[in-house]
This record gives structure tokens, sequence and C-alpha cells, in this order.
């Protein structure tokens, strides 16, 4: 299980050691290329090893195509520009107390726990991060979804005042993206609003962002502005982008390639071998029995 | 002119002494292998791209020492290319053959990339000068137009590996289409010379 609390880690020793490791590694593997070539073997095997990944580059490593679709484009584009306070989120749909609320008064009444998740991004590479939220289930139960609530829909603020990336159209904006019911509420769900014990930066979804860590990235929606309750499946913004490649569940599945690249491995930032891929990113235990008896390749 | 061709190797060599220092000195950014592997393929089809070009424009320019930077241009876009696959092959798949086997089998846009590299590999091979006599002069022209195949290759290999900013990709389609568009005017013009 990989929720742990971590109040008494420093993100300078993290950030320091982790980058002076990780440029050792590059090197001695750059030395390596020269001398062994053809020598190698496969993957290595499994680690347990999920070493935070440094803030640095937590924060400057990111997809937010809203501030430019070049993964060093939000760290440079956002801050500044993204106005985070004040901030409300519009929750509506099936539910039976809805409503407009300011982001304190959404956070205030729930516990904050930091919780360090891996993070596996469609693209292939992988993060390891603390996060700092509220478990959503808590958060939902407030407005009293009705029977008829299977699903939750959450929207991205779309303000091309504050988001230079509108202005192409690679995706429709806003963004949006969906879970079902079970999956909002089950406890690994994080209504995140920091990391590394401090508040989210724009570049990383400030001032409240989706976390569901045995999904795909992309499923983690940034800079929430309105949550709706829904009967049937939303459509979230890359499945409508391209059906054939992006579902609407994007569980993170080893043996379930994207049709351009293999997901059977990922590069952790910071390291230099890929290393073997999880089954839901290593959270079959929590999740794995939301999806009892589908088919995965189906509905990928 | 005795410069220009020593002037140009140099600063073609730029951007791997560029990348080899990053690399020294840990600045290839937050995803060093991918970083050196996609700057890698930038500059392969930018090399490509330029040997394409040094004819229009010579023609255009009338500036006839040109014509000496064309060979070049070709084998810096393919050193490149060789640069590309080595830092695909032995930094990211870790001499994985397997695995690259499955990926030119299963990956549309890799496929196409090592179309492009089959396709270059002859050209390469026959660019000395010893070898353009031995082949013939016709016969190594005739050969040497698989150049335009493979800039198609290479272009459309960048092109489905993006996720969905087609932006780049479609600038170099555009330079592309440029070049390829300037010789089908002259084949028309003058068919007896293209
Ligand atoms: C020989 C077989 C080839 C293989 C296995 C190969 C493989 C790759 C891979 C794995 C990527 C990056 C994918 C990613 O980072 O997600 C890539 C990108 C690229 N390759 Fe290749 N490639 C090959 C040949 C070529 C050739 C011949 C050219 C050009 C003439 C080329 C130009 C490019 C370009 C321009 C990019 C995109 C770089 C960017 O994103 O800026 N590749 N290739």
């Amino acid at each position: 299980m990989l929720i742990r609390p971590c109040p008494d880690l420093r993100e300078n020793d993290v950030t320091d050691h982790a980058l002076y490791v990780d440029r050792r590694r590059f090197l001695a593997g750059a030395a390596a290329v020269g001398t062994v070539l053809g020598a190698g073997r496969g993957l290595r095997a499994a680690t347990s090893d999920d070493t935070p990944t440094p803030f640095e580059a937590v924060t400057t490593y990111n997809n937010y195509y809203e501030f430019g679709t070049a993964k060093e484009d939000p760290a440079v584009t956002a801050p500044g520009r993204l106005k985070t306070a004040p901030w409300s989120v519009a929750v509506d749909g099936e539910c039976a107390k809805p409503g407009t609320i300011g982001l304190e008064d959404l956070i205030k009444p729930h516990k904050v726990e930091d919780r360090i998740y891996r993070l596996r991004c469609v693209e292939g590479w992988s993060m390891v991060i603390p996060w700092r939220g509220v478990q959503l289930s808590e958060v939902l139960k407030r407005f009293e979804p009705t029977s008829k609530a299977k699903y939750v829909e959450f929207t991205t603020l779309a303000d091309r005042e504050q988001m230079p990336g509108l202005r192409v159209p690679v995706l429709d904006w806003p963004y949006v993206e969906g879970l079902r019911l079970d999956e909002a509420v089950n406890p690994l769900t994080l209504l995140a609003t920091g990391l590394y014990g401090k508040d989210l930066l724009p570049q990383n979804g400030a001032p409240l962002r989706l976390v569901v860590p045995w999904k795909y990235g992309f499923k983690s929606i940034k800079s929430i502005v309105r949550i709706r309750f829904t009967e049937s499946q939303p459509l979230n913004s890359w499945q409508k982008y391209n059906r054939r490649e992006y579902g609407f569940y994007s569980n993170v599945n080893p043996d379930v390639d994207h049709p351009r690249w293999s997901q059977a491995n990922e590069r952790r930032i910071g390291e230099f071998r890929r290393r073997p891929t999880l089954m839901f990113n290593g959270y079959g235990d929590q999740v794995a029995a939301m999806y009892a008896g589908m088919d995965l390749k189906a509905n990928f | 002119m005795r410069w220009l061709k020593p002037a140009v190797f140099a600063l073609s060599l730029l951007p791997l002494v560029w990348l080899g220092w990053q690399a020294a000195f840990g600045s290839l950014g937050v995803n060093p292998v991918e970083t050196l592997n996609r700057t890698l393929g930038d500059w392969a089809l930018r090399f490509l791209l330029l040997a394409l070009a040094v004819t229009p424009v010579r023609q255009w320019t009338h500036w006839a020492p040109l014509a000496r930077l064309r060979r070049m241009m070709g084998l810096f876009a393919f050193f490149y290319v060789c640069l590309h696959l080595a830092s695909y092959v032995g930094v990211d798949l870790f001499f994985d053959w397997a695995a690259l086997w499955k990926d030119v089998v299963k990956r549309t846009y890799i496929t196409l990339g090592m179309g492009c590299f089959v396709l270059l590999l002859p050209l390469a091979l026959t660019s000395t000068d010893g070898m353009i006599r031995r082949l013939g002069g016709r016969a190594w022209r005739k050969l040497h137009k698989l150049v335009f195949p493979a800039a198609i290759l290479g272009v459309a290999h960048f092109w489905l590996m993006v996720k969905a900013d087609i932006r780049e990709p479609v600038v170099y389609a555009l330079v592309l289409a440029v070049l390829l568009g300037w010789r089908m005017r002259t084949f028309v013009r003058a068919p007896q010379r293209a």
C-alpha cells in the first residue's frame, strides 16, 4: 500500500540528492554505451524503489496543454498568468445539493492528508509525487449525489486571457475528464491542493486538481472549475480527440498498448533504464475489484 | 571559397558538440534520454532537408560553390540518423534487440523511420568518388533518387510520432513540399534535364 504521510520529508534533501544521483546514473550509462555496445540485456527486474521525484522535475516537466504543448511550457507560461485566487467550483448535475462553492469552503471541512503516489503518463514516463489533498469521496458526499448519479464529470478552467494554449485548437477546450462514481469515491482518489507540502504551483494544476494514481496521468485533471454528477458516461477530452487511441477508463495496463507505442514499460524520471509498468500502476489491491469481469482490452 | 566546406563542416558538428556538452554537465533536462534522442532526430531530418535544398538554392541564387555542400549535407543527415538510431537502441532500449524488432514491426512511426534509414544506407555507402565512378553517373543518379522517398518517410515518421500537436511536423512537411515542388516544376518545364 503506497499511502503514507510524509511530514518529515524535507524537500531540499530529496531534491539535491536525487538530482545528484540522477546525473551520475546518466553519465555512467552514457559511458557504458560507449564501451559495451551490443552487450546489453533486457529490462531490469521490477524494483520497489519509489523515491519521490525531485521537486524541480515535478514542477518543470508538465503536460498542461492550456499553457503550451511542450513539457517545459507550463512552468514558464502558467505562473503569473493563472489566477488561482479567488477560486470557486460549480457542483451540479444529479445531486441534491448543487451549488457554487469557494475553494476554502470546499476543502476546509475535510482532513488534509499527504500521500505519495506513483504517476504514470500515457506517454511512457513516470514520477513519484508527494501530494497533499483531501479524499474525493468525502467531498462528493456533501453534495448528496442521487441514485441517478453514475459518473462524475470534471472540467478545467478555459480562459483565453489566462491560458495562451487555448489559441491553438489542439484539443476541444475546455478540458473534460470523468470517472465512474465508484472510481471517484475509491479511497485512493485524491482532490489535491498541494505537493511537497506546499500549495500546488500553476503548472501542476493549481489550485485544485484530481489525482487518480491507477490511471494514466491525463485522467488527473487540473485546475478544476466544475464537478458534475451525470447518469451517462462523460466524453473525456482525449477520447473525443481520438477514440481509437484513448478510452474512458485509461487504467494503467502493461498488457494493452497504445496503438502507436508500447505500455509495457516506462521511464521513471531520474532513472536511466526503463522499468516494467505495473498493472493498475501497482494499485491493483485497492482497485482491481472495481473491474472484475470487465474486458480491459475493450474498455481501455 | 576554400573556407566554405570546412566552415560548414564545423557548423554541422555544433548540434552534436552542444548535446555532448549538455550531457556532460547534466543539463539535458528532466528527461535526458528523450531530449537526446529527439534532438538527434530533429537534426537528422533538418540535414536531410538541407541536402535537398542545396540544388534549388544553387539554381535560384546561381551560386555554384553550393554544389560542393550537397554530399556533406547528405552525409551529415545520415550521421545524425545513425546517432539517433544508436541513442534509441543503446540508450533508450538499452540494447533490447527484441524490443527494437517489435517496435519496427508494430509501431508504424518506427517502421517508417526504419524505412527511411534503409533507403539512406545505400546512398551513404555509394557517396564516395570511387563509388560514383564505379556505378557510373547515370546509375548513381538514379539510385540517389531514393533520397526523395526517404525524406517523405522521415517526415511521416515524425508526423505519426506526435501525440496531438502536429504544428512542428507540418512545418517540415511544408518545407519538403516546396523542395519537391521545385523539382516538379523543372521536371514539367524541361523533362530532358530531370
Ligand atoms: C532508424 C530507425 C529509426 C528509429 C528506430 C527511430 C526512432 C525514433 C523514436 C523512438 C523517436 C522518439 C519517440 C519519442 O520520444 O516518443 C523518434 C523521433 C524522431 N525521429 Fe526517429 N527513428 C528512426 C529513424 C529516423 C530517421 C531516418 C529520421 C530522419 C531523417 C528520424 C527523425 C526523427 C524526428 C525528427 C523525430 C522527432 C523528434 C522530436 O520530437 O522533436 N528518425 N524516432
